[in-house]
């Protein structure tokens, strides 16, 4: 008992003068909460791919009640707000070139006959492909509309599609970014403080002070990560807060679950972070090096774009990535409630990434190449 | 030049215009917390042109302020500063253009190579191509870098960097070179040749210089020189006439018969109502006597001891301007003197004891640079131990490799009877280590960084807390002072005190000096002599050569190889008839070494 | 000025020599520089994409009929889409659960009764987690089992003909395809000016304070524009090596129209990077610490760059007060201008506005790191 007490005691003061060195600092405490903040709620505003404010413009030959019975559906669904209505053919090129409108729908002089005809009328739907995303879900939109007039008018039963959407009924984006944002947007800051927490002593010239303690490897590397964690772990309760109660997306699993998944999240970005720290030779360095890594880590992770859109090649690369399972692990614990027997996986790939790169850092404290 | 003569400060026994005239100088910054702070309390002085002048003065004197200010980098808060005629607040580009100026870390580009450097600045102050293949010519002849000129400004050794730095300001004849401590850090051989340098340049070219400097033999070459402390000129003069001011005070006086010089000078110098100063020198003792005691009152402090008159020195009229400043304020400095003993040694000082520390045949290389060469050597319990060299000599990496910082290629190192190269953490815990540069935690707490490194140690709950307050109050630290605001003397105070926060059995100091005005480094020696004769063994590092006459015994290292290893005057016996003081045995052992290698082919490669 | 104009050419040679042997020494300078670029360049290109390509969809049939067979075969011959028959519908729930589908289709057992009555109803089951690739897959199933039934109905067979229907006929200006790469490449052309302007010159004088390098700098000849100026160059020929690159990139490998003028996509990059390097220089001058002028880089430059642009996430959604803060950031009009010259064509009007607003951020930009980069200590 007392061996143990003497392993941990010094490991417990280590963490301490971590911590009072991250947090005593006033502009440390500002860099590291008010841009999880910030970040999370610009985000949860900003990164969306729902409609709810397309500009379009119409191009309105037929002038029949049919035409303005179509217009009038999609007015009504308040995703679209009509920018302009157009006299010719020739005003659709600068609406779109100029990005007024999202989209023109052109309705042809002849469309009210050809419907009271009970054949087929073609209506154009002119969409800006410049981001083709957001047009995609326009067209899809106007598409459910057209089926809603074409199902509604007398006579045309039509077909009928009932949607179920698991997890997230009303298909918001929003749901998909804000909860994976508990686990993407700490590791930036993880992985520097980790990286910095070594590099800055050695700049500063107190690791030797503190190598010349008789802390093994080990201590030092338990009392440097732990408070990197706790750094981390308090940003995504950050972003968890705000996405429980300022956004309001329903949690379906349990807490405690998330946090394991955050806790061996984080700890594979330590590890990561303190083994680059351990191979820069300043801080500079260790920024760079940082920066190096986030930036394909993020973009593989699938917070955005979903890892099974990617080539094989950079979807196996993706095994060596934290940020894709923490982001996987949060998404299916948050929305799907998923159990650790459905999840259990996900920790595999972060344990083996912490268990190679911790001791390497440790290792690396005191044999890196002078 | 227009020139602007203030009207009370006349022109004293000048033959050259002034180049500087400064009057009632204010500058105030704010202070770490808060409060303002006044760096400069209303100087005025003079320089005159073509002399060199020397502004002396301790920490926190004001001649960084002052030189930054006259360089056009700080504005004054308020009175008059004209440079080369110039105002140095409204002109400060003019006055930029004409002068030259090296800071006190000369801001090399380390990745640029030294002819890079020397370009750079070349090109900046529009020296013309022709005259500058014969002046970069002169000046790496001068600075002896032509060698090495492709190589990285960041992979030379401190000394050669600040003849580097001194070579790219003298790049062109400016009209008034400004010297903020050129050689704080240096070797006392680099410092011969920057000052060779400084002097040669001023021969030949006529150059104005203003330097800054702690040390006293190099104020003591110039023709002028001023005097500050705390933002207050004390006093100004000529060498010669500041010296007056101590004449009949200064004497020497010979311990007795086995007793160790700085025992005598521990004894004198606990006396401050009798004794300005006293240090230990040549294996006697130079001391300072107050004007206002008598010569024949100093009977009991010498116990039998003789002491004869010598002739006065700068340092000596140095010394006593400034513990009558020092004292103006407040009383005498408080005795740093506590009860808690400091070791858990124990008085078990020996001559004749086992040693502590055992050192044979140790080698450190790096790829096929050998950075030590076979050295060996014992260290005894309780003895004050000297490890002296040039810089890049190879005493940093010996120091690193018995602190266990770093390991040894081969040989056999035992510290506190514990094999280095097997149980390291072991013998870690029977050490303290004050490193170089201060390193400990400067936006924490004094007691924060005391707790922590205590912990470090293992010490716990009360055990702890009672040895944190005892070694703030023997060191006279106020727990609460952010260590990284505390003046230069106190971070060394404050790095004393983790370093011997577990009652360690062997203290390792690198450079504890370096950039330390003499006042402190009395104070730092004090505590030095008192740990060793509670039975810490001490090993230090430094550049003061004068302070290997406190040590027992001392090492001299040049090109990783162990030159001399002895007392303190059986190492100046063996330098011959040049090692009169410590300085010059030192150089004369260096120089002989490697004039001895240079005949010898085939002896190992010179270091960088 | 009493100095000649000489001068001012020698001592700014001078420094851009000295910057430019910094800048290529120091490795993890060039990482940042070029490996990064090339890096985003591949995996924007490659590896991501919001398009949904043979997307594996469960299908379960209750009852088997001619109509639901052919609406199957329908699915099947979409590119979208990769069917696979499950038998039942607790099957398709688990493959859907464990994530091995993307979507279950439905046919119940009273479907073809129904569609023979003139209504079919389909069910549609999407896991909702991956919002984006669910919406474009229902867009996708809707409009393959609609073509289906029409083709039917065209041939007489089916109910649901007859009455008159409104049918759309779509074209996707700019990007046929609706291809994701063809508007993220270009996108990423902001992104990269960014990172190599403000990031890595938010380094740049900090470094020089921290180093203590500037003081012996600043008492010389040398003026403070002439400083900032030699900082500018290195990194604009690497902005300027960067944005070749991803034009190559752009034409060679992902096939990525260049339809407007490329002397307009030069100027308006090289315009958008020595903002960005101003902006750099200005948070370094400013901050003095290369630990705070990098944090302040990424959430003031590089983040909004990402996320408020319009870089992927469209401007035209967001709420008024996000509009109003993406507006300020230069990126935004930086980014609509050259999705606008890749996609669209030149629109000399836009590009005059465009870099009207460059210039200006360029103009008070040049004031404010003047104003931090002067030659004093205090």
């Amino acid at each position: 008992m007392e061996a143990l007490s003497a392993l941990i005691f010094p490991i417990l003061t280590l963490i301490r003068k971590e911590l009072l060195a991250i947090f005593k600092d006033p502009a440390n405490r500002i860099v590291l909460f008010a841009p999880a903040f910030v970040q999370t709620l610009l985000f949860g505003y900003a990164a969306s791919f729902d409609l709810t404010n397309v500009p379009y413009a119409v191009l309105d030959q037929s002038h029949s009640a049919a035409s303005s019975e179509l217009l009038a559906r999609l007015d009504g669904t308040g995703v679209f707000r009509r920018e302009a209505t157009l006299a010719n053919a020739n005003q659709i090129a600068q609406v779109i070139d100029k990005q007024r409108a999202l989209m023109v729908i052109a309705i042809p002089a002849d469309f009210a006959e050809t419907l009271a005809a009970g054949r087929r009328a073609p209506v154009q739907l002119i969409l800006d492909g410049r981001n083709s995303t957001t047009a995609g879900s326009a067209s899809a939109y106007v598409a459910s509309v057209v089926a809603a007039f074409n199902a509604g008018r007398e006579g045309g039963q039509g077909l009928e599609l009932v949607r179920r959407a698991w997890f997230n009924p009303n298909l918001e984006s929003r749901w998909q970014i804000v909860p994976a944002m508990v686990a993407t947007l700490s590791v930036l800051q993880t992985l520097l403080l980790a990286a910095l927490s070594v590099a800055r002593e050695r700049e500063q010239g107190t690791f030797d002070q503190l190598l010349v303690t008789p802390l093994t490897p080990l201590q030092i590397l338990v009392g440097k990560s732990v408070p990197s964690i706790v750094v981390g772990m308090l940003q995504s309760t950050i972003v968890l807060l705000i996405s429980l109660f300022w956004f309001d997306i329903p949690m379906s699993g349990s807490v405690w679950l998330l946090y394991l998944g955050l806790l061996g999240f984080t700890g594979a970005s330590v590890g990561i972070g303190m083994s680059l720290s351990s191979v820069a030779l300043n801080m500079q360095q260790a920024m760079l090096y940082t920066f190096l890594i986030i930036m394909p880590l993020t973009l593989l992770s699938g917070l955005i774009t979903p890892v099974r859109n990617m080539p094989e090649v950079l979807q196996v690369a993706t095994y060596a990535n934290p940020l894709r399972f923490g982001v996987d692990l949060v998404r299916r614990v948050y929305l799907e409630g998923a159990g650790l027997t459905d999840i259990y996986h996900d920790f595999i790939p972060m344990f083996v990434i912490a268990a190679l790169t911790l001791p390497l850092a440790a290792w690396l404290f005191r044999h890196r190449l002078a | 030049m227009s020139l602007a003569l203030d009207s009370h400060g006349a022109r004293k026994g000048g033959h050259a215009p002034p180049i500087i005239v400064a009057r009632d100088l204010v500058k105030t910054f704010e202070g770490p917390d808060g409060a303002p702070f006044d760096a400069l309390k209303g100087i005025s002085f003079e320089v005159a042109a073509g002399r060199l002048t020397a502004l002396v003065g301790p920490d926190g004197a004001g001649k960084t302020t002052l030189m930054r200010m006259i360089a056009g980098l700080l504005r004054a808060d308020g009175g008059g500063l004209q440079v080369l005629g110039h105002d140095a607040a409204q002109d400060a580009q003019e006055i930029q253009s004409r002068i030259s100026y090296m800071p006190q870390r000369f801001g090399l580009y380390e990745d640029l190579s030294i002819q890079e450097n020397l370009d750079l600045y070349a090109d900046l102050h529009g020296v013309p191509a022709n005259l500058r293949r014969e002046r970069f010519a002169r000046l790496l002849e001068m600075t002896d870098l032509a060698r090495f000129t492709a190589r990285p400004a960041g992979n030379l050794s401190g000394g050669m960097k600040q003849k580097l730095g001194l070579a790219c300001t003298l790049v062109r004849v400016p009209d008034l070179l400004l010297l903020d401590e050129p050689s704080v850090g240096v070797d006392p051989l680099s410092r011969r040749d920057l000052w060779e340098i400084i002097e040669q340049m001023i021969a030949q070219e006529g150059l104005s210089v203003l330097v800054s400097t702690a040390y006293m033999d190099e104020a003591a070459r110039c023709e002028r020189v001023h005097v500050f402390n705390k933002g207050e000129q004390l006093a100004e003069g000529t060498p010669g006439e500041l010296r007056a001011r101590v004449a009949g005070l200064t004497y020497v006086a010979a311990p007795r018969e086995g007793e160790p010089a700085r025992d005598l000078q521990a004894r004198l110098i606990d006396a401050p109502d009798r004794i300005v100063d006293a240090v230990p020198s040549g294996g006697e003792v130079h001391f300072i006597r107050r004007p206002e005691c008598a010569a024949d009152s100093l009977v009991d402090l010498l116990v039998g001891c003789e002491a004869r008159s010598r002739e006065e020195e700068l340092e000596d009229a140095f010394m006593l301007l400034l513990r009558a400043h020092e004292e103006e304020g407040e009383p005498t400095a408080p005795d740093q003197g506590g009860e808690v003993a400091l070791s858990s040694a124990g008085p078990e000082r020996g001559q004749d004891g086992a040693p502590i520390i055992v050192v044979r045949d140790l080698v450190r290389r790096f790829g096929d640079f050998t950075a030590v060469a076979s050295t060996s050597f014992d260290v005894r319990p309780g003895e004050i131990f000297g490890l002296l060299g040039p810089n890049g000599a190879g005493k940093t990496t010996t120091f690193r490799m018995l602190c266990g910082l770093l390991p040894a290629s081969s040989g056999h190192l035992e510290v506190a009877g514990v094999n280095l190269r097997q149980t390291r953490a072991n013998a870690r815990r029977r050490i303290g280590y004050v490193a170089q540069k201060f390193s400990l935690y400067a936006n924490l707490s004094v007691r924060e960084n005391l707790e922590f490194f205590g912990g470090a140690y293992g010490l716990r709950g009360g055990t702890l807390r009672a040895r944190v307050r005892a070694i703030e109050a023997r060191f006279d630290l106020d727990p609460q002072a952010q260590s990284g605001n505390l003046p230069h003397g106190y971070k060394q105070r404050l790095a004393m005190a983790a370093g011997l926060l577990h009652g360690p059995r062997i203290l390792f100091l690198d450079e504890p000096t370096s950039g330390i005005d003499p006042l402190a480094r009395r104070a730092f020696w004090r505590t030095i002599t008192q740990l060793s004769q509670e039975g810490v063994t001490i090993i230090v590092t430094t550049h003061f050569m004068e302070e290997a006459e406190y040590c027992d015994r001392i090492a001299i290292q040049d090109a990783g190889r162990l030159l001399a290893l002895g007392t303190p005057r059986a190492v100046r016996e063996e330098a011959g008839p040049r090692g009169q003081d410590m300085n010059s045995a030192f150089i004369a052992i260096v120089e002989n070494a490697r004039a001895q290698e240079r005949t010898m082919p085939g002896g190992p490669e010179s270091v960088a | 000025m009493s100095v000649p104009r000489s001068g001012f050419v020698q001592r700014l040679t001078a420094l851009v020599r000295k910057e430019m042997r910094q800048m290529v020494r120091d490795r993890s300078n060039l990482l940042v520089g070029f490996l990064l670029p090339l890096a985003l360049i591949l995996l924007f290109g490659y590896g991501l994409s919001f398009d949904v390509r043979n997307a594996p969809v469960a299908v379960v049939i209750d009852t088997p009929s001619v109509a639901v067979r052919e609406v199957v075969s329908g699915l099947e011959g979409s590119r979208y889409l990769a069917p696979r028959r499950v038998t039942t519908m607790a099957e398709a729930e688990h493959l859907l659960g464990d994530g091995s589908v993307d979507a279950i289709v439905h046919f119940p057992v009273d479907f073809a009764r129904r569609y023979a009555a003139g209504s079919a109803r389909v069910q549609i089951v999407l896991n909702g987690i991956d919002s984006v690739t669910a919406s474009t897959l229902e867009a996708y199933l809707s409009g393959a089992i609609s073509k289906a039934l029409e083709h039917r109905g065209d041939r007489g067979e089916g109910a649901l003909s007859g009455a008159g229907q409104v049918e759309i006929v779509q074209r996707v200006w700019f990007n046929e395809t609706s291809n994701s790469t063809w508007y993220l490449v270009p996108g990423l052309v902001v992104l990269i000016m960014t990172l190599v302007g403000a990031f890595l010159t938010s380094l740049l004088v900090a470094r020089e304070w921290e180093r203590g390098t500037l003081e012996s700098l600043f008492v010389t000849p040398v003026r403070p524009v002439e400083i900032v100026l030699a900082k500018l160059v290195p990194y604009i020929l690497v902005g300027l090596v960067d944005l070749a690159m991803c034009l190559v990139a752009a034409r060679v490998l992902f096939d990525v129209p260049i339809r407007g003028s490329l002397l307009a996509v030069l100027v308006s990059s090289t315009m958008y990077l020595i903002v960005s390097l101003l902006l750099g220089l200005w948070i370094s001058g400013a901050t003095r610490n290369q630990f705070a002028a990098s944090q302040v880089a990424l959430l003031t430059s590089f983040m909004p760059a990402m996320m408020l642009s319009g870089f992927v996430f469209d401007l035209r959604n967001v709420p008024i007060g996000v509009e109003i803060a993406a507006q300020i950031v230069p990126a935004t009009h930086f980014m609509m201008l050259i999705k606008t010259l890749f996609l669209a064509g030149t629109d000399w009007a836009m590009v005059a506005r465009s870099c009207a607003i460059l210039g200006g951020y360029a103009l008070l930009l040049t004031f404010l790191t003047r104003r931090t980069v002067r030659k004093r200590l205090d």
